[in-house]
């Protein structure tokens, strides 16, 4: 096994997502699987090789400090599942 | 003549002609969608009001004698841009309600040129499939057999133009989901060099690898489509700026004197033989187009797969932690606080294949797995690439399966993802190397499934990729096939 | 200084930058405007909206790390650090990890106890700041977006302090230089400068650092140096009780001048750090580090040495006419006009600080301009009139904003100087005061003051001192 049940835990609760038992055994072993089949990147030397983060080597892009267009109030909470006349509302954030 | 049965050019043609007003020719498109997508599905938001007003103001226009490349031809785009006022869903229950208040800057582009969006297109979840099966607006059917899928993610965009619902469509291809579903449903799609097709407003999968492309009904209109929405975009950082080509000029230029080169990592022994009597038949059509065919080797193409789906999923992990049910989405709130508001929004708001690449990025970014899991796929990518650059040394254009199979049953492979990923072989790779590549008929399988070749040009050299794809839909009439629906 | 252990702090700043627009959107950061009202797709998050680079932010960045004595890397990269919390709407900080923009710098700083002393600076960064939440009453939190995205500088020091009172002189030298760059406004109440401390205590000699807590909330001078006192004295108080510290992030509550811990957020993180694939590499040509470089206002410490060295000011008037960027630019634009440095540095120090904090005005606000000043100060310098006169003369250029000449002529407050009209005057005192005379004559000659001072007054000021001296002293010895 690459992964056990209680690593999928772990994982799920980094990635805020709710998983009951029998998800759990699921996920688990597709995950197994898959994480096995990757593992044929091990095969390959990749010493001194340039990882690769961008899909066409470019570099500096900018935008010059001048102020655009916000979208109003309005617009920014126009999907908001809750909210007051200004702000989002969440449930209580204990600090 | 039928409207599925016209072109672009058509159009344009009759509308310019005076022949036909963008209002009938809105309104036989959203009839025609009314006729078929109860069979097909390829329609998640129809937007027949706002079409028929921009149809009107597109024939004043006509009138007015300001025609764009688009103005008054009815299109249709992915679910996965944002469109401005219209539901963008995605494909995903935790987009359901969402409406965006923008618009991407392809559909700006396509606004510009006068295109009526007449609605959006089914998809696979945050364009993470390769059937369509994966929508919570449900499946997707293949116009050319209802029981198939019509490939993925953008299985609404190629279906709807096999079927003659639009003329044309944008989808979006992250590691085929533009070509796949081009390949399955006979139709002919594109996707770009990385950077050649601004991304801004659409929404996310992995971003290293996600560029827009056009579905068409001929290479002609495909060219047209992609004149329409390439161009540098400073509102996009990865966008390149430099000169975009007209694609549509030197069309006919034809082949002649091109070295194709044939990588052998493509044609395997999994290959289904159908596939490859097709494939090996349009090698012959091209080589007596004028053609020089070579073999070559890209040696690390048995890695794309794996390359892939840990970076793709990786950067999908993060790019959909901004779905927490607090600015937009369907929020579900067990009332166990902020932690229980996420888990509960995020768990029934996601489909299974999604949270499942979701676990994997989160792990291969994890603390301890980072460097073997994720950085190694970086470097591996690395290594996919410069396959490619030194090949293209050689030779012009890569000729390819699009896919090993025709489009398969619906639900025969929904149980086995690892099986469903290994069959994006032939196009991953390409995403990874960032160039370009597309997807045009060049057969059908003894049940009447289109077959369709890949080319594969070098990056930014769209313009010969297209001249290559024209030279042989002129030499073959695959295309003028089309499904009854 | 405790006698059995050592302190040990390292600082983490964040400098929240002047830029008209956000880092990686072009809304105004909105200090002060209605909730969400500054906002658009990128800060809020929304689904396929993409951030692009404020180049100022690189320029300030660049500015900052220059003037901290930083390496620019001529590579750096954005990176995501992801963690979900309500204020944060991509579910992802961009900010730097593996490759900062500047790193290996360090500022000098001198205290009482130590005395001069170097302490590092591991690496500036640049990167977004979150949102802001309300907590209302009935059990929900609100979310304001606006500073979502604002610019801020991370700038994160080696553990080379030792006391509160290094801690102190070093924020205050980094303070002083990032509003000398004009990068930030210095407002540390607004949390334009934020400070986070990280405090261990070890036994002399040990050379393993103690285990560390970070505090937060830290918003002024005297509540860093709190914080960090009682931090200090928590931690020796539990290894002398034969406990351990425990790492964790601890809360400074400055009304009860105690610290709490914040366990709630200690769950395990995982930040995933990835290059963000939305931004490109950052490449810093060395033209543009140059051109930065040349651009570079004088720095404090360089300013106070050259008013010491150059101007031969003391060292306590170079320190104060340079704390400040405007109050040394008012300073030096008045020694252009009036070469006379101390003259100078004593009546900006003087009349011009004790007038503006009086009325609670800024430096830029001054309705006395160096070039009115040296107005006055010429007038001094010619004899037209005394240094006293001159008090009243700056306070009616500040009160109409007339020049000094102008004033004088009006005012008639020109200096006498005509012997004939001081003797007249010296006579009257005389004659007016005869008990005193005798008095002085008498030997008691410390009464020239009192002469002095009546013939000032019966002048309205105007007379010459020197001449009035002078003439008195002539008369009384007759």
């Amino acid at each position: 096994m690459k992964i056990t049940e209680k690593d999928v835990k772990h994982v799920a609760r980094l990635a805020r997502l709710h998983l009951d038992a029998a998800d759990l055994k699921v996920m688990t072993s597709q995950m197994d699987a898959m994480l096995g089949y990757v593992d044929k990147l091990n095969e390959l030397d990749t010493d001194g090789v340039e990882p690769m983060a961008h899909a066409v080597p470019m570099s500096n892009a900018f935008r010059d400090d001048e102020v655009g267009a916000s979208i109003g109030i309005e617009r920014a909470l126009q999907n908001a599942p809750e909210s007051d006349e200004s702000c989002f509302r969440v449930p209580k954030v204990i600090e | 003549m039928k409207f599925q049965d016209l072109t672009i050019q058509d159009m344009r043609q009759k509308l310019l002609a005076g022949d036909l007003s963008s209002v009938e020719l809105t309104r036989a498109c959203l009839e025609r969608i009314k006729a078929t997508d109860s069979t097909l599905n390829a329609f998640i938001t129809v937007c027949e009001d706002e079409s028929l007003a921009a149809a009107e103001q597109a024939d004043q226009q006509i009138a007015a004698g300001n025609m764009g490349l688009l103005t008054g031809i009815p299109v249709a785009v992915k679910d996965i841009f944002n469109t401005l006022d219209v539901r963008t869903t995605c494909g995903s229950k935790i987009l359901d309600n969402y409406v965006s208040p923008y618009d991407a800057t392809a559909i700006a582009k396509l606004r510009e040129q006068g295109a009526i969006i007449v609605g959006k297109l089914n998809m696979d979840e945050f364009a993470m499939g390769s059937s369509n099966e994966n929508s919570a607006a449900g499946a997707v059917h293949n116009p050319w057999d209802t029981e198939r899928v019509p490939g993925g993610s953008s299985g609404g965009s190629a279906a709807a133009v096999a079927a003659g619902q639009v003329v044309a469509t944008l989808g979006t291809d992250t590691g085929g989901s533009v070509r796949q579903p081009a390949s399955h449903c006979g139709v002919v799609g594109l996707k770009p060099t990385y950077g050649r097709v601004s991304r801004y407003g659409v929404v996310a999968f992995a971003s290293s690898l996600d560029q827009v492309g056009p579905v068409a009904g001929n290479v002609e209109d495909c060219a047209l489509m992609l004149n329409v929405v390439a161009g540098y975009d400073p509102a996009d950082s990865t966008s390149v700026d430099c000169p975009v080509p007209d694609y549509l000029k030197n069309l006919n230029a034809g082949v002649t004197g091109k070295k194709i080169g044939l990588p052998k990592e493509y044609f395997i022994d999994g290959l289904d033989p159908e596939i490859k009597q097709a494939v090996d038949a349009a090698i012959e059509t091209y080589r007596q187009l004028g053609a020089e065919i070579v073999e070559v080797s890209l040696p690390h193409t048995d890695y794309s797969v794996a390359c892939y789906y840990l970076i793709a999923m990786a950067e999908a992990s993060s790019n959909l932690a901004r779905y927490d049910g607090v600015r937009f989405g369907k929020r579900q709130d067990p009332g166990e606080g902020l932690i229980g508001m996420y888990q509960q929004t995020r768990s029934a708001g996601f489909g299974d294949e999604v949270k499942r690449r979701i676990m994997l990025g989160t792990y291969a970014l994890s603390s301890g797995y980072y460097d073997a899991y994720y950085l190694k796929a970086q470097k591996v990518r690395t290594l996919i690439r410069q396959d490619f650059l030194k090949v293209f040394e050689e030779v012009d254009l890569l000729l390819t399966p699009v896919a090993p199979t025709p489009a398969f049953k619906i639900g025969e492979m929904v149980d086995d993802p690892l099986q469903m990923y290994l069959s994006d072989i032939f196009t991953i790779p390409t995403n990874l190397a960032g160039t370009c590549a597309m997807s045009f008929p060049c057969g059908f399988s003894e049940r009447g499934l289109p077959i369709g070749l890949q080319l594969i040009g070098q990056p930014f050299a769209e313009d010969e990729m297209l001249q290559a794809a024209y030279a042989f839909e002129q030499a073959t009439d695959w295309n003028q096939r089309v499904p009854e629906v | 200084m405790n006698s059995r252990y050592e302190v040990v702090i390292g600082l983490e700043v964040h400098v929240q930058l002047t830029t008209k627009t956000k880092i990686f959107c072009g809304c105004s950061p909105g200090f002060g405007q209605s909730p969400n009202s500054q906002t658009c797709p990128v800060c809020l998050g929304l689904p396929g909206a993409l951030p692009v680079l404020n180049r100022q932010v690189v320029e300030d960045a660049i500015k900052a790390g220059l003037a901290t004595n930083c390496q620019i890397a001529p590579r750096s990269i954005f990176a995501r650090k992801n963690y979900f919390y309500p204020d944060l709407p991509k579910g992802y900080q961009i900010s730097q990890f593996e490759l900062p923009i500047c790193e290996h710098g360090w500022l000098d700083i001198e205290t009482e106890e130590s005395g001069e002393k170097r302490i590092g600076i591991t690496r500036i960064h640049m990167e977004e700041d979150a949102g802001k939440l309300l907590h209302n009453d009935d059990n929900s939190s609100s979310v304001d977006l606006n500073r979502a995205c604002t610019p801020l500088l991370e700038v994160v020091s080696e553990p080379d302090m030792r006391s509160s009172d290094e801690a102190i002189a070093y924020l205050k030298q980094l303070h002083q230089i990032v509003v000398y760059l004009g990068v930030c406004d210095g407002n540390l109440e607004e949390g334009s400068f934020r400070c986070d401390a990280n405090v261990s205590v070890r036994p002399w000699g040990q050379k393993e650092l103690g285990t560390r807590a970070e505090l937060k909330n830290l918003n002024s001078f005297r509540f860093i140096k709190q914080a960090i006192e009682y931090e200090v004295e928590r931690q020796i108080d539990i290894i002398d009780d034969g406990g351990e510290v425990v790492q964790e992030t601890r809360l400074f509550d400055p009304d009860a001048g105690v610290s709490r811990s914040m366990r709630s957020k200690e769950e395990a993180h995982d930040y995933r750090y990835f290059p963000d694939p939305d931004l490109l590499p950052l490449q810093v040509a060395d033209e543009w580090v140059e051109r930065v470089r040349n651009g570079l206002p004088e720095l404090p410490l360089d300013k106070i040495s050259r008013y010491q060295n150059d101007l031969g000011l003391p060292a306590y008037n170079a320190g104060v006419l340079a704390a400040e960027r405007p109050v040394a630019e008012y300073f030096e634009a008045l020694v252009a006009l009036h070469n006379n440095p101390k003259i100078c540095s004593n009546w900006v120090m003087g009349e011009v600080l004790g007038a503006l904090k009086e009325k609670g005005l800024k430096i830029a606000e001054c309705p006395v301009s160096p070039e009115l000043l040296a107005g006055i100060l010429k007038r001094i310098d010619d004899n037209t009139i005394s240094g006293k006169i001159a008090k009243t003369v700056f306070e009616e250029v500040w009160q109409t904003g007339k020049t000094a000449d102008q004033v004088i002529e009006e005012k008639g407050l020109k200096q006498v100087t005509d012997t004939g009209a001081i003797e007249a005057i010296v006579d009257e005192v005389i004659a007016a005061n005869p008990g005193q005379v005798a008095e002085y004559r008498g030997g008691k000659e410390k009464l020239m003051g009192f002469f002095v001072g009546q013939v000032m007054k019966a002048s309205k000021g105007k007379a010459n001192p020197g001449m009035a001296n002078q003439l008195l002293k002539k008369k009384l010895a007759e």
